[in-house]
């Protein structure tokens, strides 16, 4: 208890010197506003313990008995942020060290009128009528402490937002680095995502440490999809294999608006993606697929709730894991079918891939169906890599360690087929193999 | 080629084989005949290094060299080719990809140049046309979804490309229509070389009609009871295996 308070004195003490300090000359009212109401409720609230249903398998006992700073502005070179960018990708690009907007690496470029892309920041400087009545509206700061905590250091962000009608041709990219090498950072990055009706465009958001350190990612992004638009997300993350990260996606759907979502998680040793979407309107199909690879002690625990809030909506949701090592991971996917939500069609599917003994997955489907005329689908495997499979491709030449990668690949291929865009596959497919064990020693010859 | 002797191997303690001796020479067919349980799958897979089967004695030697020291991808290298009795539904892996994949694996262990994907395909296109085969496999994840006659047609594809010493056939007939057995065999006929040895394991002797072998091995309860020529196969579909099995009852006696 006196590390947790330990914790809290410090937001509490950072939160302080952010809302009265030099930081907040000239902060617009509302701002500061929004921020104190967040953090009453984050103080309210506390980090979440495993006797809530929603966190028993994921204990943040190591997020909340440290007393995290909020990390310092630094600068990195264009080379290294280039590296963990997309490349051949010619969209523009917003780029965040340790929270904080880069524009020296930052390329936004010409963008179609009705277009902004920028930082949340500078847009905050002039108060919340940019980004009214969107932000803050999904991300459940009342129930959400992390999303609270993040609302409470509302600072900077990215900010997209298409007009109706208009289409990008190249996804935006949004890239948050952190630079921490050993002392106890956090940053609360936030992207808010405003899609216009029958506007159309990609989103690549991203998340990396530069050094093999202890930090804490605390990210909060909102998409706000109006009637018809069509939004293609993806979420790489490849931070730190010590850092934390938590981050929360809430997404509302309009009218026959169509989201996918496709998370692909690398890295972390703690790592908690909470992924939301209302289907507020007729039509609305909504798509979450995730990939995940836990190895040594990692902990990675995606939780998705679908709210079927509209009749004639669809759902898609994909998520395979690989686990290694102590690897372990949760999938929890709640779907919701309102009563009048009929005609729904919901489809879920979580797989899992254990090239371990101790690896460990706890998978549940969670269905709360109210209207009596929906399709509901669920499946959850766990297996291991199929020694038939395996002899096949040796009694073809392949070495032992050449055949698990490609069944290890070969697992991941939907999901990464899944993200759209072709260079972050093949940038992805590398970084999986690159994450992958060497043949471990369970595997028999 | 390859030299067989005293072969006894088993699945989880369970003997199957008890006592195998064969000698297959360069160039030969040798087919290898035997009622359900006789143990001629077994054989087939201890010679490709299948993992689950343990070899309680014997030996067999490959090209001079101690066969079963060798892990399974080694001897596929050194030129042995396993066509699966039942081809492994690999979902997410493309059979394009892997032939290459293959091949390259062997070109690398001869000390050839790998093929990059244009002269691949060109290699490929070329092997299809030889066994009167169209494209439309190569572009699927392997196996995954095919009828019974396209995964043993994609046995011998990969068999044409991979080109191996010693081929062996594991029931490649089974469950092929008239067509789909035309095709395999034609293929295995147009690989028939002086230098090739081919092992056809069969339960029937329809295949035979096909590809006729230089020698025809009758496989009972772990043995090899009897040999002889092609005539033997045509002789077994007329009498069934018992009357071998009397006389096999005799020679154990």
């Amino acid at each position: 208890m006196t590390e947790a308070s330990a914790a809290y004195d410090g937001y509490q003490a950072d939160f302080e010197r952010l809302q009265g300090g030099a930081d907040a000359a000239g902060v617009p009212a509302a701002v500061i506003s929004l921020r104190q109401d967040a953090m009453a409720h984050f103080s309210r609230l506390g980090f979440p313990t495993t006797r809530l249903e929603d966190w028993r398998f994921t204990n943040v006992a190591p997020i909340a008995s440290r007393a995290y700073a909020l990390g310092n502005p630094a600068e990195i070179d264009g080379a290294q942020a280039g590296r963990l960018l997309v490349p051949d990708l010619p969209g523009p690009r917003l780029v965040f060290v340790n929270g904080r907007f880069a524009p020296s690496l930052s390329s936004v470029g010409a963008v179609p009128a009705g277009v902004e892309v920028r930082s949340l920041g500078d847009t905050l400087a002039a108060g919340l009528e940019g980004v009214a009545p969107h932000l803050v509206s999904l991300a459940g700061v009342p129930e959400q402490p992390f999303s609270a905590l993040n609302t409470a250091f509302l600072q900077d962000g990215a900010l997209i937002k298409v007009a109706e009608g208009v289409v990008l041709d190249a996804p935006v990219q949004v890239l948050f680095v952190s630079t921490a090498q050993g002392e106890a950072v956090v940053t609360h990055p936030r992207v808010l995502v405003i899609a216009e009706a029958n506007s159309q465009f990609g989103v690549i958001e991203s998340y990396a440490g530069l050094r093999d350190a202890e930090y804490f990612t605390n990210a909060v992004t909102e998409i706000d999809a109006g009637a018809g638009s069509v939004v293609t997300h993806a979420k790489v993350l490849r931070e730190s294999l010590q850092a934390y990260h938590v981050a929360s996606l809430q997404a509302r759907l309009d009218r026959s608006a169509v989201v996918t979502s496709t998370s692909v998680t690398l890295g972390g040793a703690l790592v908690r993606n909470d992924v939301g979407a209302v289907l507020n309107g007729e039509g609305a199909e909504c798509t979450l697929n995730g990939l995940y690879v836990a190895g040594r002690n990692q902990l990675i625990d995606n939780h998705t709730t679908i709210d079927h809030a509209s009749p004639h909506c669809d759902s898609h949701e994909l998520y395979k894991g690989i686990l290694d090592g102590d690897g372990r991971a949760v999938f929890n996917g709640k779907i919701i079918v309102r009563l009048d939500a009929q005609k729904t069609d919901a489809k879920q599917s979580n797989k899992a891939l254990l090239l371990s003994e101790r690896a460990q997955v706890n998978t549940k489907p969670q269905l709360e169906i109210l209207a009596d005329d929906v399709k509901c689908t669920h499946g959850a495997t766990v297996g291991q890599l199929d020694n038939d499979a395996l002899f096949y491709l040796r009694a073809r030449g392949l070495g032992l360690e050449h055949a698990r990668r490609m069944l290890i690949d070969a697992f991941a291929t939907d999901v990464l087929d899944r993200l759209g865009y072709a260079p972050l596959r093949t940038q992805l497919d590398r970084a999986l193999l690159e994450r992958l064990p060497a043949a471990a020693d369970e595997v028999p010859a | 080629m390859l030299e067989i002797t005293g072969l006894c191997a088993g699945v989880d303690g369970k003997e199957i084989l008890r006592g195998i001796d064969l000698s297959v020479g360069p160039g030969e067919v040798h087919a290898i005949m035997g009622p359900n349980g006789s143990g001629k799958s077994t054989l087939a897979g201890v010679l490709a290094g299948r993992p689950e089967f343990d070899v309680t004695s014997g030996a067999i030697q490959y090209q001079g060299q101690d066969l079963l020291e060798m892990e399974p991808e080694d001897r596929a290298r050194e030129g042995v080719f396993l066509a699966f009795q039942y081809p492994v539904e690999i979902p997410g892996v493309n059979n394009a990809y892997l032939l290459k994949a293959a091949l390259n694996e062997v070109r690398k262990h001869r000390g050839e140049q790998e093929l990059d994907a244009m002269d691949f395909m060109t290699l490929v296109k070329k092997q299809l046309g030889v066994l009167q085969m169209n494209a439309d496999l190569l572009n699927r994840p392997v196996n995954d979804g095919f009828s019974g006659g396209e995964k043993k047609r994609n046995e011998i594809l990969q068999m044409a490309v991979l080109e191996p010493k010693l081929a062996i056939l594991d029931e490649t007939d089974s469950g092929l229509d008239i067509d789909a057995l035309k095709i395999v065999s034609n293929g295995v006929n147009t690989l028939r070389s002086p230098e090739r040895s081919t092992i056809i394991v069969t339960h029937y002797q329809r295949l035979l009609n096909y590809i006729v072998p230089d020698v025809v091995h009758v496989l009972l309860g772990g043995r090899i009871v009897k040999s002889g020529g092609k005539d033997l196969a045509l002789e077994l579909e007329a009498k069934g295996y018992s009357w071998i099995s009397g006389a096999a009852a005799e020679v154990r006696v």
